[in-house]
């Protein structure tokens, strides 16, 4: 189905003149291309005046947020950015036939595996020459983040933010519960919320990927970052006692999630956070989104998951970092590299934050003085951490997680006693696609 | 064949009239007299265009996927294509915990489809075949779920479901801890709640084909019956139901198809989660978006293609006996 796609579109000169061309071969790529080049850059798009921007920012928050972030750039440099927002998990779905298709300059995207993925595919530009302006910004952790297996640049960051444990100051206060330390502490308190009728965790699967948060925890938590970074590079074996330990500790807490949580997306999960009906929840700290009222947004609070091997201690922190990559043949390359530069300032990261106040800055030179509380405590977590991961479906490969681990993932919820047969079907289908390379 | 018709028959009909010994030469001369150039152009573009577009979406595509069954490949250039041979094949059967289930689902639709909406849609089409009042407002009602598509059914449904905020739990109150029903996410309810949906659409479907069918039925058919004394379940049983056969073989070929194609309202509700695999989405799991396993896909359409033709093909050779008959 896909031939057309790949065949007659990517050799670049000749691309535009074969459309305008031959009907026919419009109307076969047509039927291969999926919807999102449909709807992405047209033809009016070299005007040497604005540059195209794939978005995935579809949430209120996040949207608003860069709409004021391309208006100042547009205040800087006259250059308009025209941008074309997709539903979030959409973008995720159709990228591969959206780079290859006809792209907008510029697109959302994220750090780690999933970049150096489409910078191995030559399905981005290098941005060398815009990291030699915008290198003094970062720390070096983002600069790890931002290169191709190359060595090359191929990303820009702008945003990150940790996955942890949230909860209401006020409802921890009310009931005298102590922020859990260990594993035990953790286990009790959830216990203890159960009595006291709460929802000790709130939880909603329905999109597949919040277990694969819950499973990261647990992981580098129990068997240290080292086992689980070779855990999603497909190194280690997923029939590993370490790993059956995981989901061992995973179903002792799993009673204490909230019911239903296969029909739940994290969005309604969160709303039981918001109305205090649930004491506890694991997410990134997108979470704050969901917190439209003021009184209730300064009453959320959060701790990092709690320790569950000493060896480890809480040395490792989930911290997935957004921002922005160029696609392989951008139509106005001047102005791409004007938008990246000033994306890359820590001016733009400001700007972002303002309206959404759920992430932290990715550069370390951003001003930190109109952070909340949360935030605050956030780009804490994130600087004091010895190991940054991203996510499971950021730090392996995407056919595995999507195909193998959330279904995988799902059945174990359903299902908790079934790990071993589980376990072993994981570890078969990870050999082959792996073994695929 | 319809260009074979179009052509030849305005020759044959100028041809024969003239005279018991028609020549060959005057046959050759009415036939350039009669397609013209342009005539020719239209022919060809009429029958080219449509060829051409069948081929390439149609065959070129179904065979690509054919071949890509036997291969492994992430979609990005074709020198990463590589051959496999049966590998994919062997996993699908083998490894794949999805892989069944779905195969089930996709029968459980088609025995549920068939069992439950199809007669409750008959049931429908004879109550509204008997010219009750109103019967065009109960007809459009019934069949408006057709006309609406099969995501936004699934969007509406999915209001109606939603464990926290849905219309059953609210009504019923089970959406509090210790009585919780997931509709959506519970392996063992999900599937029947999306039939629910499918059927409830289904039935206007199947209404609409047997209200037709009903229509084309000989009222001195009923007639007669009722002139032998056969009460209203006799004379549909043995009288009716019996000249419906047509349509009964329409309605089947349609519910197999409807079973098939199954994707949309199960992509909506929970994208095939737990409990409501179906080849269909496996399929679009596997090809469309970042996983992009473009053989394993292929290999899992490949499955369903075949299980497609094993339908279709005694049906159209039943088809063909039938019209060589006649």
């Amino acid at each position: 189905m896909r031939l057309s796609p790949s065949g007659v579109l990517v050799p670049g000169p000749s691309r535009r003149s074969l459309l305008r061309g031959a009907g026919s071969a419009a109307l076969l790529a047509g039927a291969g291309i999926p919807l999102l080049s449909a709807c992405g850059s047209s033809g009016s798009s070299s005007d040497p005046k604005t540059v195209t921007l794939g978005s995935n920012a579809s949430d209120a928050v996040p949207k608003k947020a860069f709409e004021s972030v391309y208006a100042d750039f547009k205040k800087q440099s006259g250059l308009t950015v025209k941008v074309n927002t997709k539903d979030h998990n959409t973008f995720q779905e159709q990228i591969n036939s959206y780079l290859q298709g006809t792209p907008d300059d510029v697109f959302n995207w994220f750090a780690g595996y999933r970049m150096q993925f489409f910078a191995a595919k030559k399905l981005a530009t290098p941005l060398d020459d815009v990291w030699q302006k915008i290198g003094g910004n970062f720390p070096d952790a983002m600069k790890k983040l931002s290169k191709g297996e190359d060595g090359k640049y191929y990303f820009v960051p702008l945003t990150t933010y940790p996955w942890a444990i949230f909860y209401r100051k006020s409802v921890f206060q009310q009931h005298g519960y102590k922020i859990p330390a260990s594993w035990d502490d953790f286990v009790a308190l959830c216990k203890q919320m159960k009595k006291d009728g709460l929802v000790p965790i709130a939880f909603g699967d329905k999109d597949a990927w919040p277990a694969m948060g819950t499973f990261d925890q647990i992981n580098f938590r129990l068997n240290g970052y080292d086992f689980h970074v070779q855990l999603m590079a497909g190194k280690a074996s997923w029939t590993d006692a370490k790993v059956k330990a995981v989901f061992d500790h995973w179903a002792e807490i799993l009673p204490y999630h909230q019911d239903g949580f296969m029909g739940r997306t994290w969005e309604d999960a969160a709303q039981t956070l918001v109305s205090k009906k649930a004491g506890m929840y694991l997410l990134g700290s997108f979470v704050a989104q969901q917190f439209t009222n003021k009184a209730d947004l300064d009453d959320l609070d959060f701790f990092p998951f709690p320790e569950i091997n000493s060896a480890y201690g809480q040395e490792t922190v989930e911290a997935p970092t957004d921002g922005f990559m160029v696609s392989k043949a951008p139509k106005n390359h001047d102005g791409v590299l004007k938008l990246l530069e000033y994306l890359g300032s820590p001016a733009a990261e400001e700007t972002y934050l303002k309206t959404d106040p759920s992430v932290v800055a990715a550069s370390d030179k951003a001003s930190t003085s109109a952070y909340s509380p949360l935030q605050k405590k956030a780009f804490e977590m994130i600087g004091a951490a010895k190991n940054l991961t991203q996510f499971m479906d950021r730090d392996s490969r995407p056919d595995f997680t999507s195909t193998v681990m959330q279904p995988g993932l799902q059945k174990f919820l359903q299902n908790p006693k079934g790990v071993d047969s589980l376990l072993s079907s994981i570890e078969r289908q990870k050999k082959t696609i792996f073994a695929s390379e | 064949m319809t260009t074979d018709t179009t052509t030849k028959t305005p020759e044959a009909a100028a041809a024969a009239p003239p005279g018991p010994t028609p020549e060959k030469k005057r046959a050759a001369q009415s036939h350039r007299r009669l397609l013209t150039r342009r005539d020719r152009i239209t022919l060809a573009l009429m029958a080219g265009v449509p060829t051409i577009l069948h081929v390439a979406l149609v065959w070129v595509t179904a065979i690509a996927s054919i071949f890509l069954a036997f291969t492994t490949w992430d979609g990005i250039g074709f020198d990463s294509i590589k051959w496999v041979g049966l590998d994919n094949f062997t996993q699908l059967f083998n490894d794949n915990p999805q892989f069944w289930p779905a195969v089930q689902h996709n029968i459980v639709w088609f025995v549920v489809l068939i069992l439950i909406p199809t007669p409750f849609g008959l049931f429908l089409a004879v109550q509204l075949d008997k010219k009750i009042r109103f019967s065009r407002v109960y007809q459009t009602a019934f069949f408006l779920p057709v006309v609406i598509s099969m995501a936004c059914i699934g969007f509406v449904w999915q209001l109606v479901y939603n464990p926290d905020t849905g219309l059953i739990n609210s009504i019923i109150g089970a959406n509090k801890p210790g009585h919780y029903i997931d509709w959506i996410g519970d392996p063992h309810l999900n599937l029947w709640a999306v039939l629910i949906a499918a059927s409830w659409r289904h039935a206007g479907y199947m209404m609409i084909l047997y209200l037709a069918g009903l229509k084309s039925v000989d009222p001195s058919l009923r007639e007669a019956s009722a002139l032998d004394g056969a009460n209203e379940w006799q004379t549909f049983k043995n009288v009716i139901f019996p000249t419906l056969r047509p349509t009964n073989t329409v309605v089947l070929v349609v519910t197999i198809i409807e079973a098939l194609r199954a994707f949309d309202l199960v992509f909506v509700f929970n994208k095939g989660a737990q409990g409501t695999e179906l080849l269909s989405i496996l399929v679009t799991n596997n090809i469309i978006g970042e996983s992009s396993r473009i053989g394993y896909g292929s290999a899992i359409a490949v499955v369903l293609l075949v299980i497609s033709l094993a339908v279709i093909i005694p049906y159209l050779i039943a088809t063909f006996r039938k019209e060589r008959r006649a």
